[in-house]
């Protein structure tokens, strides 16, 4: 018969890890060549880079025209890029067809939205309330009268004139700072327990959800004028960003739905049980869980509308998109084999710079709201 | 039947300021009925609770006890009958409702803490925004009742980082910080280790003896015989039979009462 006692006499201290844990070769060892397979889609892998990067880098970069070139450059065999081309429209690309001697009102706009935006992205910067309220409420009625003039001596310039990354970015900072409130509203009031409140939230997300974007911004330029009373008139540019900002609040109201459904009724209960209001159950327990949540959700929303805003071309505006089309389509002195690639390439690049930073920023976010659970 | 135990605590509880008001009612629940859909899940509810008793619900899973104290806060809407709560009756209008949670505090079974606030800011939030009291004096009052149920060094943490019987100690000091006048337990020790399960009844144990009003569905038999002045015993939505706990436990008259005592106490 064996003895099945046992008692440890001494504890086993912790030892520092054997290398093929931790090290730069056991790292490639278990992520690139774990096992035949990995080894051969890594080959696999960098055979395709092999292929693709030179060409791309040989276009883009080494065969292509610098900034200072010139057209006749362009036009050589094997030439790349025409990064001169870019440069020398450039203007046209940001301001549309906003007169020149006036740029410096846009360039305000722009500097003094990077000035108020990057303290408000900013979680550790100070005086969060007055920079929210200089940047939701003050920020827009300035940039409002600096660009289209009128007042104080500056001269009248009609937002048909508005175009190219201008129009861009106001149409989609205007949709997404207002989508965001009007979609959480929205899915509030799907929610409730009000019927008409609830009916009416369904039927307006339901609506412009089955719609295409493009139907919305057609049905606003062209028919909304048709049922105004005759002589009045609201601006083509205001009708655009009214579209896509429903648009995009319907949208967010599904995302902020899902964020709200995922949060335990003992969290609706307890809030409720301590005698808090409904606006503050919302305010305090429930958004600030539900839309922690749906931080990607809300971003791909977010990222959608500034690509969408490309559509506003369909209103015979001259977004970002449009400018480059159109300068494509009728810049002869520019013309060349890689001139319209060119163009389209630099919008490409723009559009992405823009919508990257929202998901790294988003990614960020995540993380530093994250403290709430863990361990 | 799951979870019950009999867990005691050691040491004799001071019946000194537990005193049951022979005048002033703290609940009234008169004829009351409710209905989930078709389902009639409480029927005729008669139950008058005067300031300062400690009642125990008991009774098999879904006999409707949740339910019942889960009405004395309106998180549940009865569909005939009256609930007087401190002299409000309860209906539908909201703002009534709100002035009865406001003096009612609630645990819950899953404790329900907010975490994505600290615990100090769940202690605070309701006190700063239903009472209006000034933040500081809403943190100084958490602090004593952190201290009280012997956590105050865990007030800069989140809910997630602290043990199920923290958490729920938490939860405990969180309705206390409102200072209400009654206390309504629903299942509070039933999602806990057996270890932790001790420190909370510990802190239940001392509100009573403080004099709270308690209302608390448990399945904690030994905290019954302790601490209640009055067992209530509930299956299919009534409330079959109620009495001093010394005559509830050793001599139950109703055959149902009988079962159930006989399943669960060994």
């Amino acid at each position: 018969m064996t003895d099945i006692g046992y008692v440890r006499s001494d504890l086993v201290d912790a030892r520092p890890a054997p290398n093929r844990t931790s090290g730069p070769i056991a790292w490639a060892r278990k992520n690139l060549f774990a096992n035949p397979t990995d080894t051969l889609l890594t080959a696999l892998g960098v055979l395709f880079l092999l292929w693709i990067l030179p060409p791309l880098f040989g276009w883009t970069i080494f065969n292509a025209v610098g900034p200072n070139g010139t057209v006749e450059e362009c036009r050589m065999e094997n030439a790349g890029a025409c990064w001169a081309y870019i440069s020398s429209e450039m203007e046209f690309f940001i301001y549309g067809f906003y007169d020149i001697p006036e740029q410096w009102r846009p360039n305000i706009v722009f500097a003094l939205g990077a000035l108020l935006l990057t303290p408000l992205l900013i979680p550790k910067a100070p005086f969060k309330r007055t920079n929210a309220v200089l940047f939701f409420l003050v920020y827009p009625i300035v940039s409002y009268f600096l660009l289209a003039g009128g007042v104080f001596g500056l001269r009248y310039i009609p937002t048909e004139k508005w175009g190219g990354l201008l129009v861009t970015l106001i149409i989609s900072v205007i949709g997404i700072t207002l989508s965001f409130p009007i979609g959480i509203m929205l899915a509030l009031g799907r929610q409730s327990s009000l019927p008409i409140i609830k009916t009416v939230c369904v039927c307006f997300i339901e609506l412009i959800r089955s719609v295409p974007l493009i139907t919305i911004l057609f049905m606003a330029s062209i028919m909304l004028p048709l049922f105004m009373p005759q002589g009045t008139t609201v601006d083509k540019f205001l009708r655009a960003i009214v579209g896509v900002t429903l648009f995009t609040s319907a949208y967010m109201a599904e995302v902020v739905r899902g964020g709200l459904q995922a949060i335990p009724r003992g969290q609706y209960e307890a809030a409720a049980a301590l005698g808090l209001g409904y606006w503050q159950r919302m305010g305090f327990i429930i958004l600030p869980q539900a839309l922690k949540h749906v931080i990607p959700g809300i971003v791909n929303s977010a990222i959608a509308l500034f690509k969408d805003t490309s559509l506003v071309y369909i209103v015979g505006m001259k977004d970002l998109l449009e400018a480059v089309k159109t300068k494509n389509d009728t810049a002869l002195e520019w013309q060349s084999a890689n001139t319209a690639t060119t163009g389209y390439l630099f919008a490409a690049m723009v559009f992405w710079v823009f919508c990257f930073g929202m998901s790294r920023y988003s990614i960020y976010m995540e993380n530093r709201l994250n403290t709430g659970y863990k361990r | 039947m799951s979870q019950v135990s009999e867990t005691t605590i050691d040491r004799e509880v001071d019946t000194s300021h537990m005193k049951v008001s022979k005048t002033n009612v703290a609940i009234d629940v008169v004829n009351m009925h409710k209905w989930y859909g078709d389902f009639h899940v409480l029927r005729d509810i008669n139950l008058r609770v005067m300031e300062g008793e400690r009642i125990v619900i008991a009774g098999p899973s879904g006999s409707g006890k949740s339910t019942l104290i889960r009405c004395i806060n309106r998180l549940e809407e009865h569909q005939e009958g009256q609930i007087i709560v401190n002299g409000t009756e309860l209906t539908a209008d909201l703002k009534r409702i709100d002035e009865v949670r406001r003096e009612v505090g609630m645990v819950f079974q899953h404790f329900n803490l907010f975490p994505h606030l600290t615990i100090l800011q769940n202690l605070t939030l309701a006190p700063i925004w239903v009472r209006g009291t000034p933040k500081a004096e809403a943190e100084a009052t958490a602090m004593h009742y952190l201290e009280r149920v012997k956590i105050p060094e865990q007030a800069k943490k989140f809910p997630g980082q602290l043990s199920g019987g923290q958490q729920q100690r938490v939860a405990i000091a969180r309705s206390l910080c409102m200072q209400p006048r009654i206390m309504l337990f629903d299942e509070p020790t039933s999602a806990l280790d057996p270890e932790m399960v001790k420190e909370v009844l510990e802190v239940m144990i001392s509100l009573a003896e403080e004099g709270m009003t308690m209302l608390c569905v448990t399945h904690e038999m030994g905290f019954a015989r302790q601490v209640a002045n009055r067992v209530i015993f509930m299956d299919q939505g009534q409330i079959i039979e109620q009495n001093e706990p010394e005559a509830f436990f050793s001599n139950p008259q109703h055959e149902r009462t009988k079962l159930f005592l006989s399943q669960i106490l060994h």
